[in-house]
């Protein structure tokens, strides 16, 4: 029964990635995009990871491709795409890169044998499992992320506000 | 210890079936029901009658309403990119619909086959799932818009986009003051929590209360945040294109979203199923049983699920969602349309910031709570009312002091005393 459900949302998943490649429109891309992370989210949900699964739909999902869409609509109205296309070096380029990325992942998933998990599988699921139990699908998340973390996580903070601030002075009409 | 009587896995199976069966039929039939209603009380705030013709009170007019939906010609735009166009309204009705899904709707259910939780799926991230789900709903009405190829109806799916994204931000703001005090993400534990404190999180979190209330108005696109329908602007904004069912399916999404914003506030804030001021239906899930609450040496207190129990709990659950979208639909004929800068300045310059604030404060206040030992409880409670209700007086005093959402005779008012205080001569009444 997973089995099915896992099949199904990888297919999703790869198929709206191709989509975001080849799709001819903008408009088209992006939905390929949103269907690709919903299935990344479903097949987290499968993980039982729950909070991440949530967040990816929430944050992703709902609000960067939201944004997108926005810009998308609001600004390239009635502009040709097609004209955007760039061949002849370009396609080599891009061909490297997916072959690169693609031999990196191949060789990733060589080492792990049958199972598809590196180590011990069951020990490492009973240990998530421990502490799941004790702090709840958030706690999991949220207690290192606020206290081995917490430095790396601020900054990040201070990062994103950095850009905020930066956005303002920018788009702000000089007077 | 109560009885726990597990469900076998075929039970598990037959009993979740019927479950989401019952509550998507009961919820469709809510959302008829709701369009009578909402007819009626507009009606009866104009001093009209509404519709009072088909059957006693008018009460098959939802069904003489769909039925005219279905047999209804449709009509397809020829400029419209028509597989978006098709999309649009699927999209918009599909997280409407599914939210439901996590909410507790009564107390647990005793059976002969075992104990049934009254939840369709008691998920481990709760309130996070509405949340994910509800950030969805915008696509269904920015691809209408935007398939429709008309400049209204593009207009109306840009400023939903907007909105729904900043009230995103408040709303969920809004949610982690209850977070903070629940100190859980699942729906069945906020009730219990609730249950717990002996008050609920209305008292202790007012301003979140308020906050979530104006968060979910705008949210669903309801009156006075319907910017992205203004039919006296926009002639109805992202749906001017659509006909028949595909129209009507974006009606079903809307008042399936105020369905369940008003069962999230009933849940959230107004204790879900719990019965006021009796602690007979207290009952959570704990070790292998059901328990009341924990005595003075720490024991839990067991607790039998009941029949009795299970329906007046699930009444006072629907009393509570009735009531809210009551005060949805007398809002809506009440109060008139923002303006689209207006709505967008109350949720980033005062929404945002006021929500952060009160969320420091709420933190604060238990921090030092938990130093002092305060044991979670009524004493607890009582102080975090206190704090809040300190809190929501000055914030309403603040907003209501016609320094961000002004009527115009106050603006003619400052003016008049402007030009007063610069010429000496009563300005009298200056327009604008």
């Amino acid at each position: 029964m997973t089995e099915i459900v896992f099949v199904l949302f990888a297919v999703v998943a790869v198929g709206g990635a191709i989509g975001v490649v080849v799709g001819r429109s903008p408009v088209a891309s992006l939905l390929s995009m949103i269907a690709t992370l919903a299935s990344v989210a479903g097949i987290y949900v499968l993980f039982e990871a729950h909070f991440l699964a949530a967040i990816q739909v929430l944050v992703y999902a709902g609000a960067i491709m939201v944004l997108f869409l926005f810009v998308i609509m609001l600004l390239n109205l009635g502009h040709d795409y097609r004209a955007d296309v760039k061949y002849g070096l370009w396609y080599l380029l891009s061909l490297v890169v997916v072959g690169l990325t693609a031999g990196a992942l191949l060789q990733g998933f060589m080492g792990t044998g049958a199972t598809g998990v590196r180590g011990d599988g069951a020990a490492a699921a009973a240990a998530i499992d421990a502490v799941v139990a004790e702090k709840g699908v958030v706690g999991a998340i949220a207690d290192p992320l606020f206290t081995d973390y917490v430095v790396a996580f601020e900054l990040t903070g201070l990062l994103l506000l950095v850009a905020i601030v930066a956005a303002v002075v920018l788009a702000k009409p000089r007077t | 210890m109560g009885e726990m009587n597990e469900l076998t896995t075929t039970w598990f199976v037959v009993i979740g079936a019927v479950k989401v069966i019952a509550i998507f039929s009961v919820v469709m039939g809510a959302v008829a029901y709701m369009t009578l209603a909402e007819r009626r009380v507009s009606a009866f705030i104009q001093d009209r009658l509404g519709p009072n013709r088909v059957g006693p009170f008018g009460l098959l007019q939802p069904i003489a309403d769909g039925l005219k939906n279905v047999i209804k010609e449709e009509t397809m735009p020829g400029t419209a990119a028509k597989f978006y166009f098709v999309l649009g309204p699927a999209l918009a009705i599909m997280p409407a619909v599914i939210t439901f899904a996590v909410i507790p709707v009564a107390a647990p259910l005793p059976t002969p086959v075992g104990t049934v939780d009254m939840i369709v799926a008691d998920v481990p991230i709760g309130i996070l799932y509405i949340l994910a789900l509800s950030s969805l709903a915008v696509y269904g009405i920015v691809l209408s818009g935007w398939a429709s190829n008309n400049k209204y109806a593009f207009l109306g799916g840009l400023r939903a986009s907007a909105q729904m994204i900043s009230y995103e931000v408040a709303l969920g703001l809004s949610v982690i003051a209850v977070l903070l005090l629940a100190g859980n993400v699942t729906l069945t534990e906020m009730v219990w929590q609730q249950q717990q404190l002996g008050l609920w999180f209305v008292f202790p979190l007012s301003l979140a209360f308020i906050f979530f209330l104006i968060s979910a108005l705008a949210e669903t696109n309801r009156l006075p945040f319907d910017m992205p329908e203004a039919e006296s602007e926009l002639i109805s904004g992202y749906h001017t294109e659509y006909s028949a069912m595909k129209f009507s399916m974006f009606f079903i999404a809307e008042y399936s979203h105020v369905l369940t914003a008003s069962a999230l506030m009933a849940t959230l804030f107004f204790g879900g199923w719990d019965i006021p001021l009796w602690t007979g239906d207290d009952m959570f899930r704990h070790g292998d049983g059901w328990i009341r609450g924990f005595d003075a040496a720490g024991a839990p207190i067991p607790a039998t699920p009941h029949v009795l129990i299970t329906l007046l709990t699930l009444g006072a659950f629907a009393a509570k969602t009735a009531f809210f979208v009551l005060l949805y639909i007398w809002i809506r004929w009440t109060l008139p349309r923002f303006r689209y800068d207006q709505v967008m300045h109350l949720g980033w310059k005062v929404l945002l910031p006021a929500a952060l604030g009160y969320i420091m404060l709420i933190a604060g206040t238990m921090l030092v709570l938990d130093q002092l030992g305060v044991p979670f409880g009524f004493l607890y409670g009582a102080v975090l009312t206190g704090v809040s209700g300190v809190t929501t007086v000055a914030f309403l005093f603040f907003v209501d002091r016609d320094r961000v959402i002004s009527g115009a005779h106050r603006k003619r008012d400052v003016a008049r005393r402007r030009v007063t205080a610069t010429t000496g001569v009563d300005g009298g009444a200056v327009s604008n």
